[in-house]
């Protein structure tokens, strides 16, 4: 299921709505996807407060955001520009790839939740896909 | 037999008194049908489906919706016995509908997209995270019957 120019283009133009909210979608979606599916929390046990609106919860969904952001500007070879996130979260991090859906899903729940009528269904469509192509190219490099 | 929190039976309760049914219902429906695609082979009848305007406004599909969230209030009625409630529909979608049980997840996914866009703010993530609940077991329960 690969992006086509419409499906860049609605990401895109998307982006453009929503980027500047970019760091509360991430620190939403993330503290979200931690109470929504607690065995997420296995991979963060080296932070000291877990809950939404923490320290740490907030610092991390902004460096989420910006490896979206990165994404985006490399819609046109997602595999290669982000071939070093690829090795991170192979090597290092080791997360577990289905974690990424999850993530996914987070993260659409917040945009409807904060921009709802820019989250049409055709952006809905493009930007599933957009993220399930980002989780493709962060699986590269895990064997 | 599941076990439901307090807050958990009076979050469910409370989005289902909130949110306009014949509203939601058709959003959600569109929104599978649009976002993922192949859902819609189990559609053949309702006519235009090419294009996502269309699915928007077909009133097959409106109808339809308000169908499935009509279904999903049998569930929030009872929420303490959904399997048994959900026998019937069960063997329906497995037997005469013959939905791949992976669809489910598929419409859940949509539906609570479209209820978060509703509600905005208020879907917090405890809110969040008691409405996937629900849908899980709704899910599960219409899987039952399958063999």
């Amino acid at each position: 299921m690969s992006l086509t120019d419409k499906d860049k283009a609605a990401v895109k133009a998307l982006w453009t709505k929503i980027s500047k909210g970019a760091d509360a979608i991430g620190a939403d979606a993330l503290g979200r996807m931690l109470i929504v599916y607690p065995q997420t929390k296995t991979y963060f046990s080296h932070w000291p407060d877990l809950k939404a609106g923490s320290a740490p919860v907030t610092k991390h969904g902004k460096k989420i955001m910006a490896g979206v952001a990165q994404a985006v500007a490399k819609i046109d070879d997602l595999t290669s520009g982000l071939l070093d996130l690829s090795e991170l979260h192979a090597f290092q991090l080791r997360v577990d790839p289905a974690n990424f859906k999850i993530l996914a899903h987070c993260l659409q729940v917040v945009i409807a939740t904060m921009y709802p009528n820019e989250f049409t269904p055709e952006a809905h469509v493009a930007l599933d896909k957009f993220l399930s192509n980002l989780a493709l190219a962060l699986s590269e490099k895990y064997r | 037999m599941v076990k439901w929190t307090d807050f958990e039976c009076a979050t469910i309760q409370d989005i289902f008194s909130k949110i306009d049914y014949d509203v939601v219902g058709p959003a959600a429906l569109s929104r599978c049908l649009i976002v993922y695609p192949w859902t819609q082979r189990y559609f053949g009848g309702f006519g235009n489906l090419y294009k996502a305007a269309a699915i928007t406004s077909n009133p097959k599909v409106a109808a339809h919706g308000k169908v499935v969230i009509a279904g999903l209030e049998k569930a929030v009625k009872n929420m303490d016995d959904i399997k048994t409630t959900y026998k019937d529909l069960s063997v329906l979608h497995s037997e005469k509908l013959q939905v791949d049980p992976d669809n489910f997840n598929l419409l859940a996914d949509c539906l609570t997209v479209v209820v978060a866009g509703q509600m905005g703010a208020a879907f917090t993530p405890e809110g969040h995270a008691a409405f996937q609940k629900f849908l899980a077991v709704v899910v599960a329960s219409l899987r039952k019957q399958y063999n």
